[in-house]
């Protein structure tokens, strides 16, 4: 009975030995997840993406597939919600086929996710952001391709200077995102010597009634939100409709054709909407004239703000990638050599940039925009015009 | 006796109305004066300092002049409480169970009376109509969310309330619960099916969004417009009417009569000869008629809805409910009322007279307190159960 357990056990080693045996490059799968809001209020944005990597993966995946690699695309959804996003984060450091993930919308969801892909070595690009503390943590995996709060936020009071703002209510949505950046403009518009009427965090998606009535009170020249669009329209829509006139000036979460769809034609009133955001309209950056041409073949939709920003750090995972594979004698490379390559890819040509990377991530310039909100036609929000556009080296 | 059962009945459609202004009356001067006793009392203190120096006015002529606004802000919220409170308190008043799947009910009949303008403005009829057929396509909307959800009641009651009704009383409890969170998803699924996108917003039209101005205030630097919107206005009427009626039905009709019979001992009431499921069916389809017709009023004042949308506005509801006495539906009135005033008086007010320390984003604290401390001190609510007349 032993023995025979002993042949069997000899048998199935055997044949694991006989099938781990040299395997040639051309069976492997390199897979390149990606984590955006897919469903929910921010799948505009987050699904787009995910079209944008989707794009890239597509066109870009030439030179590793020439080794004899087979590319694919491992899309997760993150809901926008820090829960689903670690969630989703541990099982994509589970799957050793899973090199780099382009990676979130949401800081708040981001800087916990990394957290994981820090602790087993995964690349991860981040196309969209902001808050500061996403690289600052200096973690060798995480690099981003936009700019950071703590710039966009003073980006953002200066402009208000510029409008000769002098009062501002401050409202932001308790997120590591919207209250940061809020915070950054809170600082500076205190320098610059405008008076903060109030600053308020606020989970409210529906009735902004009660908060409405101090911000009213007060009558600012300028209410800012820091946070994403689903409430920022809500706020301001209702804001106009109890008759206040001033300015409104939110961030990059406000970018979104939704925003205007919510909002209605009274945000346009008064002294109108503006927003300030890290990704300009895909017109905005010379090399997107054909990805523009390219996106709407394949998907039948104009990119939304952030699309050319999925596109190049899906680009860029693949070109570390293949400079990891090459450096390892066109094997597949471990995620470390992936993450170090990311770190080391010089004046890497995308379509919204060319980028490099600094020590802790951040590209070593970022472009800024100023944008207004000139169409209450939803179609037309990708038209909005520039007002500022601003590069700047990140704080070190 | 003809002659008595009209005058009956005109006495039972006035008397809501006069319960309503009466509520909405007094807690407007209650809530107002303790606001006025506050800003007074903290006025010399360094909270009315700050504020002088911030806005240049005093603490107390700020609250006076912010108060008219916010009261009405505070019914139209009130009432769209009411109406949903008024669905926990009347399957109550009949089960004696908390049906918590009605607040995914209240989000169905939003979601129906939102999909249905949003096709008519995809098929380019909203844009041109005329004022009077925009109020009629809003009225078709409030229709279709009060069928959709009414039948959903029903349905739910039919299928999962109905086999447990002989069961101890924790069993429907939890099966209401798990309906709840089995509709959230279900309304997920269904609205993210063609696009990923699970939110509506609700389309532009008609005049809606115009505000009526009512008057004009200085405050300092500012001046505070006092005023209504039109969609505010839509919202305390067809919560009015609703409320009227559903008072008509229960208190002067052959099936109110039913109602309240099958509300008293439905084992006798079934021996007097009434159809106690059907007496139950009726009970949740009026229920979930006026859940789904506050849905879309709440979608309309709104603008955005998410299937998530109907858990605080239920919780709220679940809560008046309570305050007011549940089962009893002059008190779910109540409840629903001074409940959305409190919470708006407490968010209008609250940043400052704490000098920013706790803003607005604190006022849910309110109206939970009040559930515990009702709860705690008073358990069968300010108009208490009310068991004889319950339902």
């Amino acid at each position: 009975m032993t023995k025979r357990l002993w042949i069997a056990l000899l048998v199935f080693i055997a044949a694991g030995i006989a099938m781990a045996g040299p395997v040639s490059a051309a069976d492997q799968v390199i897979k390149i997840a990606t984590q955006t809001p897919l469903s929910g209020d921010q799948s505009a944005i987050g699904v787009d993406m995910k079209r944008g990597a989707e794009l890239a993966l597509e066109q870009l995946s030439g030179p590793l597939t020439a080794i004899g690699f087979k590319v694919e695309l491992a899309p997760f959804d993150d809901q926008a919600n820090p829960d689903t996003g670690v969630a989703n984060a541990k099982r994509i450091v589970s799957d050793p086929a899973i090199l780099a993930i382009v990676g979130h919308f949401n800081s708040g969801v981001q800087i916990p996710s990394s957290e994981v892909y820090h602790a087993s070595g995964l690349a991860n690009v981040s196309p969209g952001n902001t808050n500061p503390k996403v690289t600052t943590r200096g973690y060798l995996e995480v690099n981003r391709v936009v700019g950071r709060d703590d710039v966009q936020g003073v980006v953002g009071a200066n402009f208000a200077g510029e409008k000769k703002i002098k009062t501002v209510f401050i409202v932001h949505d308790k997120t590591a995102y919207g209250q940061g950046i809020a915070e950054f403009f809170k600082q500076k518009a205190e320098q610059m010597g405008m008076k903060i009427l109030g600053f308020e965090g606020t989970e409210e998606k529906a009735n902004f009634d009660s908060l409405l009535s101090p911000i009213l009170a007060g009558n600012p020249d300028l209410v800012y939100f820091g946070g994403i669009y689903p409430q920022a329209s809500v706020l301001f829509k209702q804001a106009r409709e109890r008759g206040y006139m001033g300015m409104f000036l939110s961030d990059d979460g406000y970018d979104s054709a939704d925003a205007i769809k919510i909002g209605g034609a009274t945000i346009l009133e008064g002294a109108g909407t503006y927003y300030s955001t890290v990704s300009g309209p895909a017109s905005a950056y010379p090399g997107t004239a054909k990805f523009i041409q390219e996106f709407k073949a394949k998907f039948n939709a104009a990119p939304q703000p952030f699309a050319a920003q999925g596109y190049d750090s899906m680009g860029i995972c693949l070109k570390a990638i293949e400079n990891a594979a090459k450096a390892n004698g066109n094997k597949l490379p471990t995620r470390e050599a992936v993450a170090k390559a990311v770190r080391a890819l010089k004046d890497y040509p995308g379509i919204t940039g060319t980028f490099t990377f600094n020590g802790i991530g951040d590209p070593t310039v970022a472009r800024y925009f100023v944008m207004k909100v000139n169409s209450a036609d939803p179609a037309k929000w990708i038209e909005n015009p520039v007002v500022q556009t601003l590069d700047i080296a990140p704080p070190q | 006796m003809k002659r008595f059962l009209k005058s009956m009945n005109v006495r039972e459609m006035l008397r809501p109305l006069g319960q309503m202004f009466l509520f909405s009356l007094g807690s407007t001067i209650v809530l107002s004066a303790l606001m006025l006793v506050l800003a007074l009392i903290l006025d010399k203190t360094i909270v009315g300092q700050t504020l002088f120096q911030r806005l240049n006015v005093s603490l107390y002529t700020y609250t006076l002049i912010n108060l008219p606004q916010v009261a009405i802000d505070g019914l139209t919220i009130g009432f769209v409480y009411a109406a949903i409170a008024l669905g926990y308190t009347m399957v109550y008043g009949v089960l004696e169970f908390i049906n918590f799947a009605h607040s995914e009910i209240f989000a169905t009949g939003a979601f129906v009376g939102v999909e249905i303008l949003i096709a008519l403005e995809k098929f380019g009829i909203l844009s041109g109509a005329s004022l009077a057929m925009a109020y009629g396509y809003l009225i078709l909307a409030i229709i279709a969310g009060m069928l959709a959800a009414g039948a959903l009641a029903v349905t739910v009651e039919r299928v999962a309330y109905r086999p447990l009704r002989h069961a101890s009383r924790l069993v429907p409890l939890i099966s209401a619960i798990g309906v709840s969170f089995l509709l959230q998803d279900m309304i997920r699924l269904i609205e993210s099916l063609t696009t990923g996108q699970y939110n509506r917003i609700m389309p532009t039209f008609g005049n809606f969004d115009h505000r009526l101005l009512l008057g004009k205030m200085t405050l300092g630097a500012a001046h505070i417009t006092l005023g209504v919107s039109i969609k505010s206005i839509i919202v305390i009427v067809s919560a009015v009417l609703m409320l009227v009626g559903l008072n008509y039905l229960v208190n002067a009709t052959k099936i109110g009569k039913a109602i309240r019979a099958v509300a008293q001992d439905p084992q006798t009431a079934s021996l007097m000869g009434i159809n106690v499921n059907r007496i139950i069916s009726l009970t949740f389809l009026v229920g979930g008629m006026l859940g789904g017709a506050a849905g879309v009023l709440y979608a309309l004042k709104f603008t955005r809805i998410d299937p998530f949308v109907g858990f605080f506005p239920g919780l709220k509801a679940f809560t008046a409910a309570v305050l007011g006495g549940i089962g009893n539906m002059t008190g779910a009135l109540l409840g629903g009322i001074v409940l959305g005033m409190l919470e708006t008086y407490a968010g209008s007010f609250m940043g400052v007279f704490t000098m920013g320390a706790a803003g607005t984003e604190y006022k849910d604290i309110f109206a939970f307190s009040i559930l515990i401390l009702v709860l705690i001190f008073r358990p069968q609510g300010l108009m208490g159960e009310h068991v004889a007349q319950k339902a």
